[in-house]
């Protein structure tokens, strides 16, 4: 596998594998020496056209644990002002050197359309295209209840018998695209909560059942609640009345979270509007594993450059 | 055509042997800490310190090290799987290292278990066991330890087989 563009590539032997090295870079971060020597000497450059907090920085931290060299573009403040096109972009940056190119960028598609289209050499990683997929997002969040729900034991194994209630703004959502594929190749049960607004039409391809309200999704006492980000930059009109009756009927809140099993956790990709799809007693109780996802965000991307660095095809 | 080296009783002895060698090379200082590489290393290190400690009542530990982020050709070989690196609690500072392989060839697999070690803390001592040291090194590297020295072609493959893994001890040569 040379390049990560959606979590449609991951075989469930290959994500084990990548959640596997990922368990053991977790075991590097605890060390007084939190580096490995193993991209000395290349550079990654990530590339993001729309605004990142945690997937930048936490591709950055990936780079540099492994002794990469990093550069990062961010599409403000460069010659994209002046109408420089992507594909003169990306050959550019690797002119520079570029080894591996982590690429975020507003419009669907556009990852595999620069693999596709052979624009450039270097490795190329979907850090999250448009409302398409976020792979290593996807990632982590399997990692993340790996580890919370299969504790000493984890290591080799995929995640059958889990039951996953993804919540909320599933239309605009990458993160429950590349969610609900993985979880499905790793053998867990997907249930998904929206209002009818913000479901995608292509849900049928997803191998995942549908209920119409977060508390019918509740009582089936999933272990693990995925809440999402409701995206308002990518709305513009009333997908649903006002925010109080979203959060009244699909956030996350300390009665629905009440009626969960307390080995059951909550997850949030980040970054969260606290009071609409997720309580802030939700997200700082001891249920919450929000911190724990950017914690091992660093840990699967180094897996993944580490898993793509041997293939050049 | 295959050919056996080395039998049970053979790797028996020469693993004794190994473990009177260590015990002597301490002079009476204790804390000694068997680092295995995987796969097979771990198994051979396990059995040498139950030895080592038969031998001369002592405390000694045992992990294992992985060093294949620290392998230097990486970007030339498809990827391979990572284990687990384990290593006592109390750390490796101020220990007397024995790091235990199956096979010496090429010397690079030491290389980047120094490298790995050099991450993990530092030790006093760091030695080097191995069961079969079959020559051919591509760097400045040499076994402290050594169960069997046997010359080999370049072309030749040596396999060695440990009961907890393979069901049987044995060495050949194919």
């Amino acid at each position: 596998m040379k390049h990560l563009i959606s979590t449609r590539d991951l075989t469930s032997d290959k994500a084990v594998a990548i959640l596997d090295t990922a368990h053991d870079m977790v075991d590097v971060r605890s060390r007084d020496v939190k580096k490995l020597p193993t991209l000395r000497g290349k550079t990654v450059a990530n590339v993001f056209f729309e605004d990142s907090t945690r997937t930048r920085l936490s591709f950055e931290a990936a780079a540099l644990a492994l002794s990469a060299d990093v550069t990062t573009f961010t599409a403000q403040g460069s010659s994209v002002s002046k109408g420089e096109s992507l594909k003169d972009t990306l050959q550019t940056l690797e002119a520079m050197g570029a080894d591996f190119i982590v690429l975020r960028h507003s419009h669907s598609g556009v990852a595999a359309t620069v693999v596709n289209n052979g624009w450039v050499d270097a490795h190329i990683i979907n850090a999250g295209d448009g409302t398409h997929e976020h792979p290593t997002q996807a990632l982590l969040d399997a990692f993340t209840m790996r580890s919370r729900l299969r504790g000493e034991t984890a290591r080799g194994m995929d995640l059958s018998g889990i039951a996953v209630a993804i919540v909320g703004d599933i239309l605009h959502s990458r993160v429950a695209r590349s969610n609900a594929l993985l979880l499905r190749t790793l053998g867990a049960s997907v249930t998904l909560a929206a209002p009818q607004t913000l479901l995608p039409r292509e849900i049928g391809g997803w191998g995942a059942t549908v209920v119409s309200t977060l508390d019918e999704a509740i009582e089936t006492r999933p272990d693990v609640v995925m809440t999402l980000r409701v995206q308002k930059e990518r709305m513009s009109s009333g997908f649903f009345p006002s925010e109080s009756e979203f959060s009244a009927l699909w956030g996350m809140n300390d009665s629905r979270l009440s009626r969960l099993p307390s080995t059951s956790i909550v997850m949030h990709p980040g970054p969260m509007n606290r009071g609409l799809e997720i309580s802030g007693s939700v997200a700082d109780s001891a249920q919450s594993t929000v911190t724990e996802q950017v914690a091992n965000g660093v840990a699967i991307r180094m897996a993944v450059l580490y898993t793509l660095m041997g293939d050049s095809r | 055509m295959m050919r056996i080296v080395l039998t049970k009783p053979d790797i028996d002895r020469a693993l004794k042997r190994i473990a009177h060698e260590i015990v002597e090379s301490q002079r009476g200082r204790f804390g000694l800490v068997f680092l295995g590489i995987p796969t097979r290393g771990v198994h051979l290190a396990r059995r040498l310190a139950r030895l080592v400690a038969d031998i001369e009542p002592q405390e000694v530990q045992v992990g294992t090290l992985d060093v294949t982020m620290y392998r230097d050709d990486l970007a030339h070989q498809s990827t391979r799987a990572t284990v687990a690196t384990d290593i006592p609690a109390a750390g490796i500072d101020g220990t007397t290292v024995i790091l235990v392989d199956d096979v010496l060839f090429s010397g690079r697999t030491v290389r980047a278990a120094l490298d790995a070690i050099t991450a993990l803390g530092r030790p006093d001592v760091v030695r080097f066991a191995v069961l079969v040291d079959r020559g051919h090194r591509e760097l400045p590297i040499r076994a402290d330890f050594v169960g069997k020295n046997l010359p080999t072609s370049t072309s030749e493959r040596v396999n060695v087989s440990i009961a907890e893994v393979d069901d049987r001890d044995e060495v050949s040569i194919a």
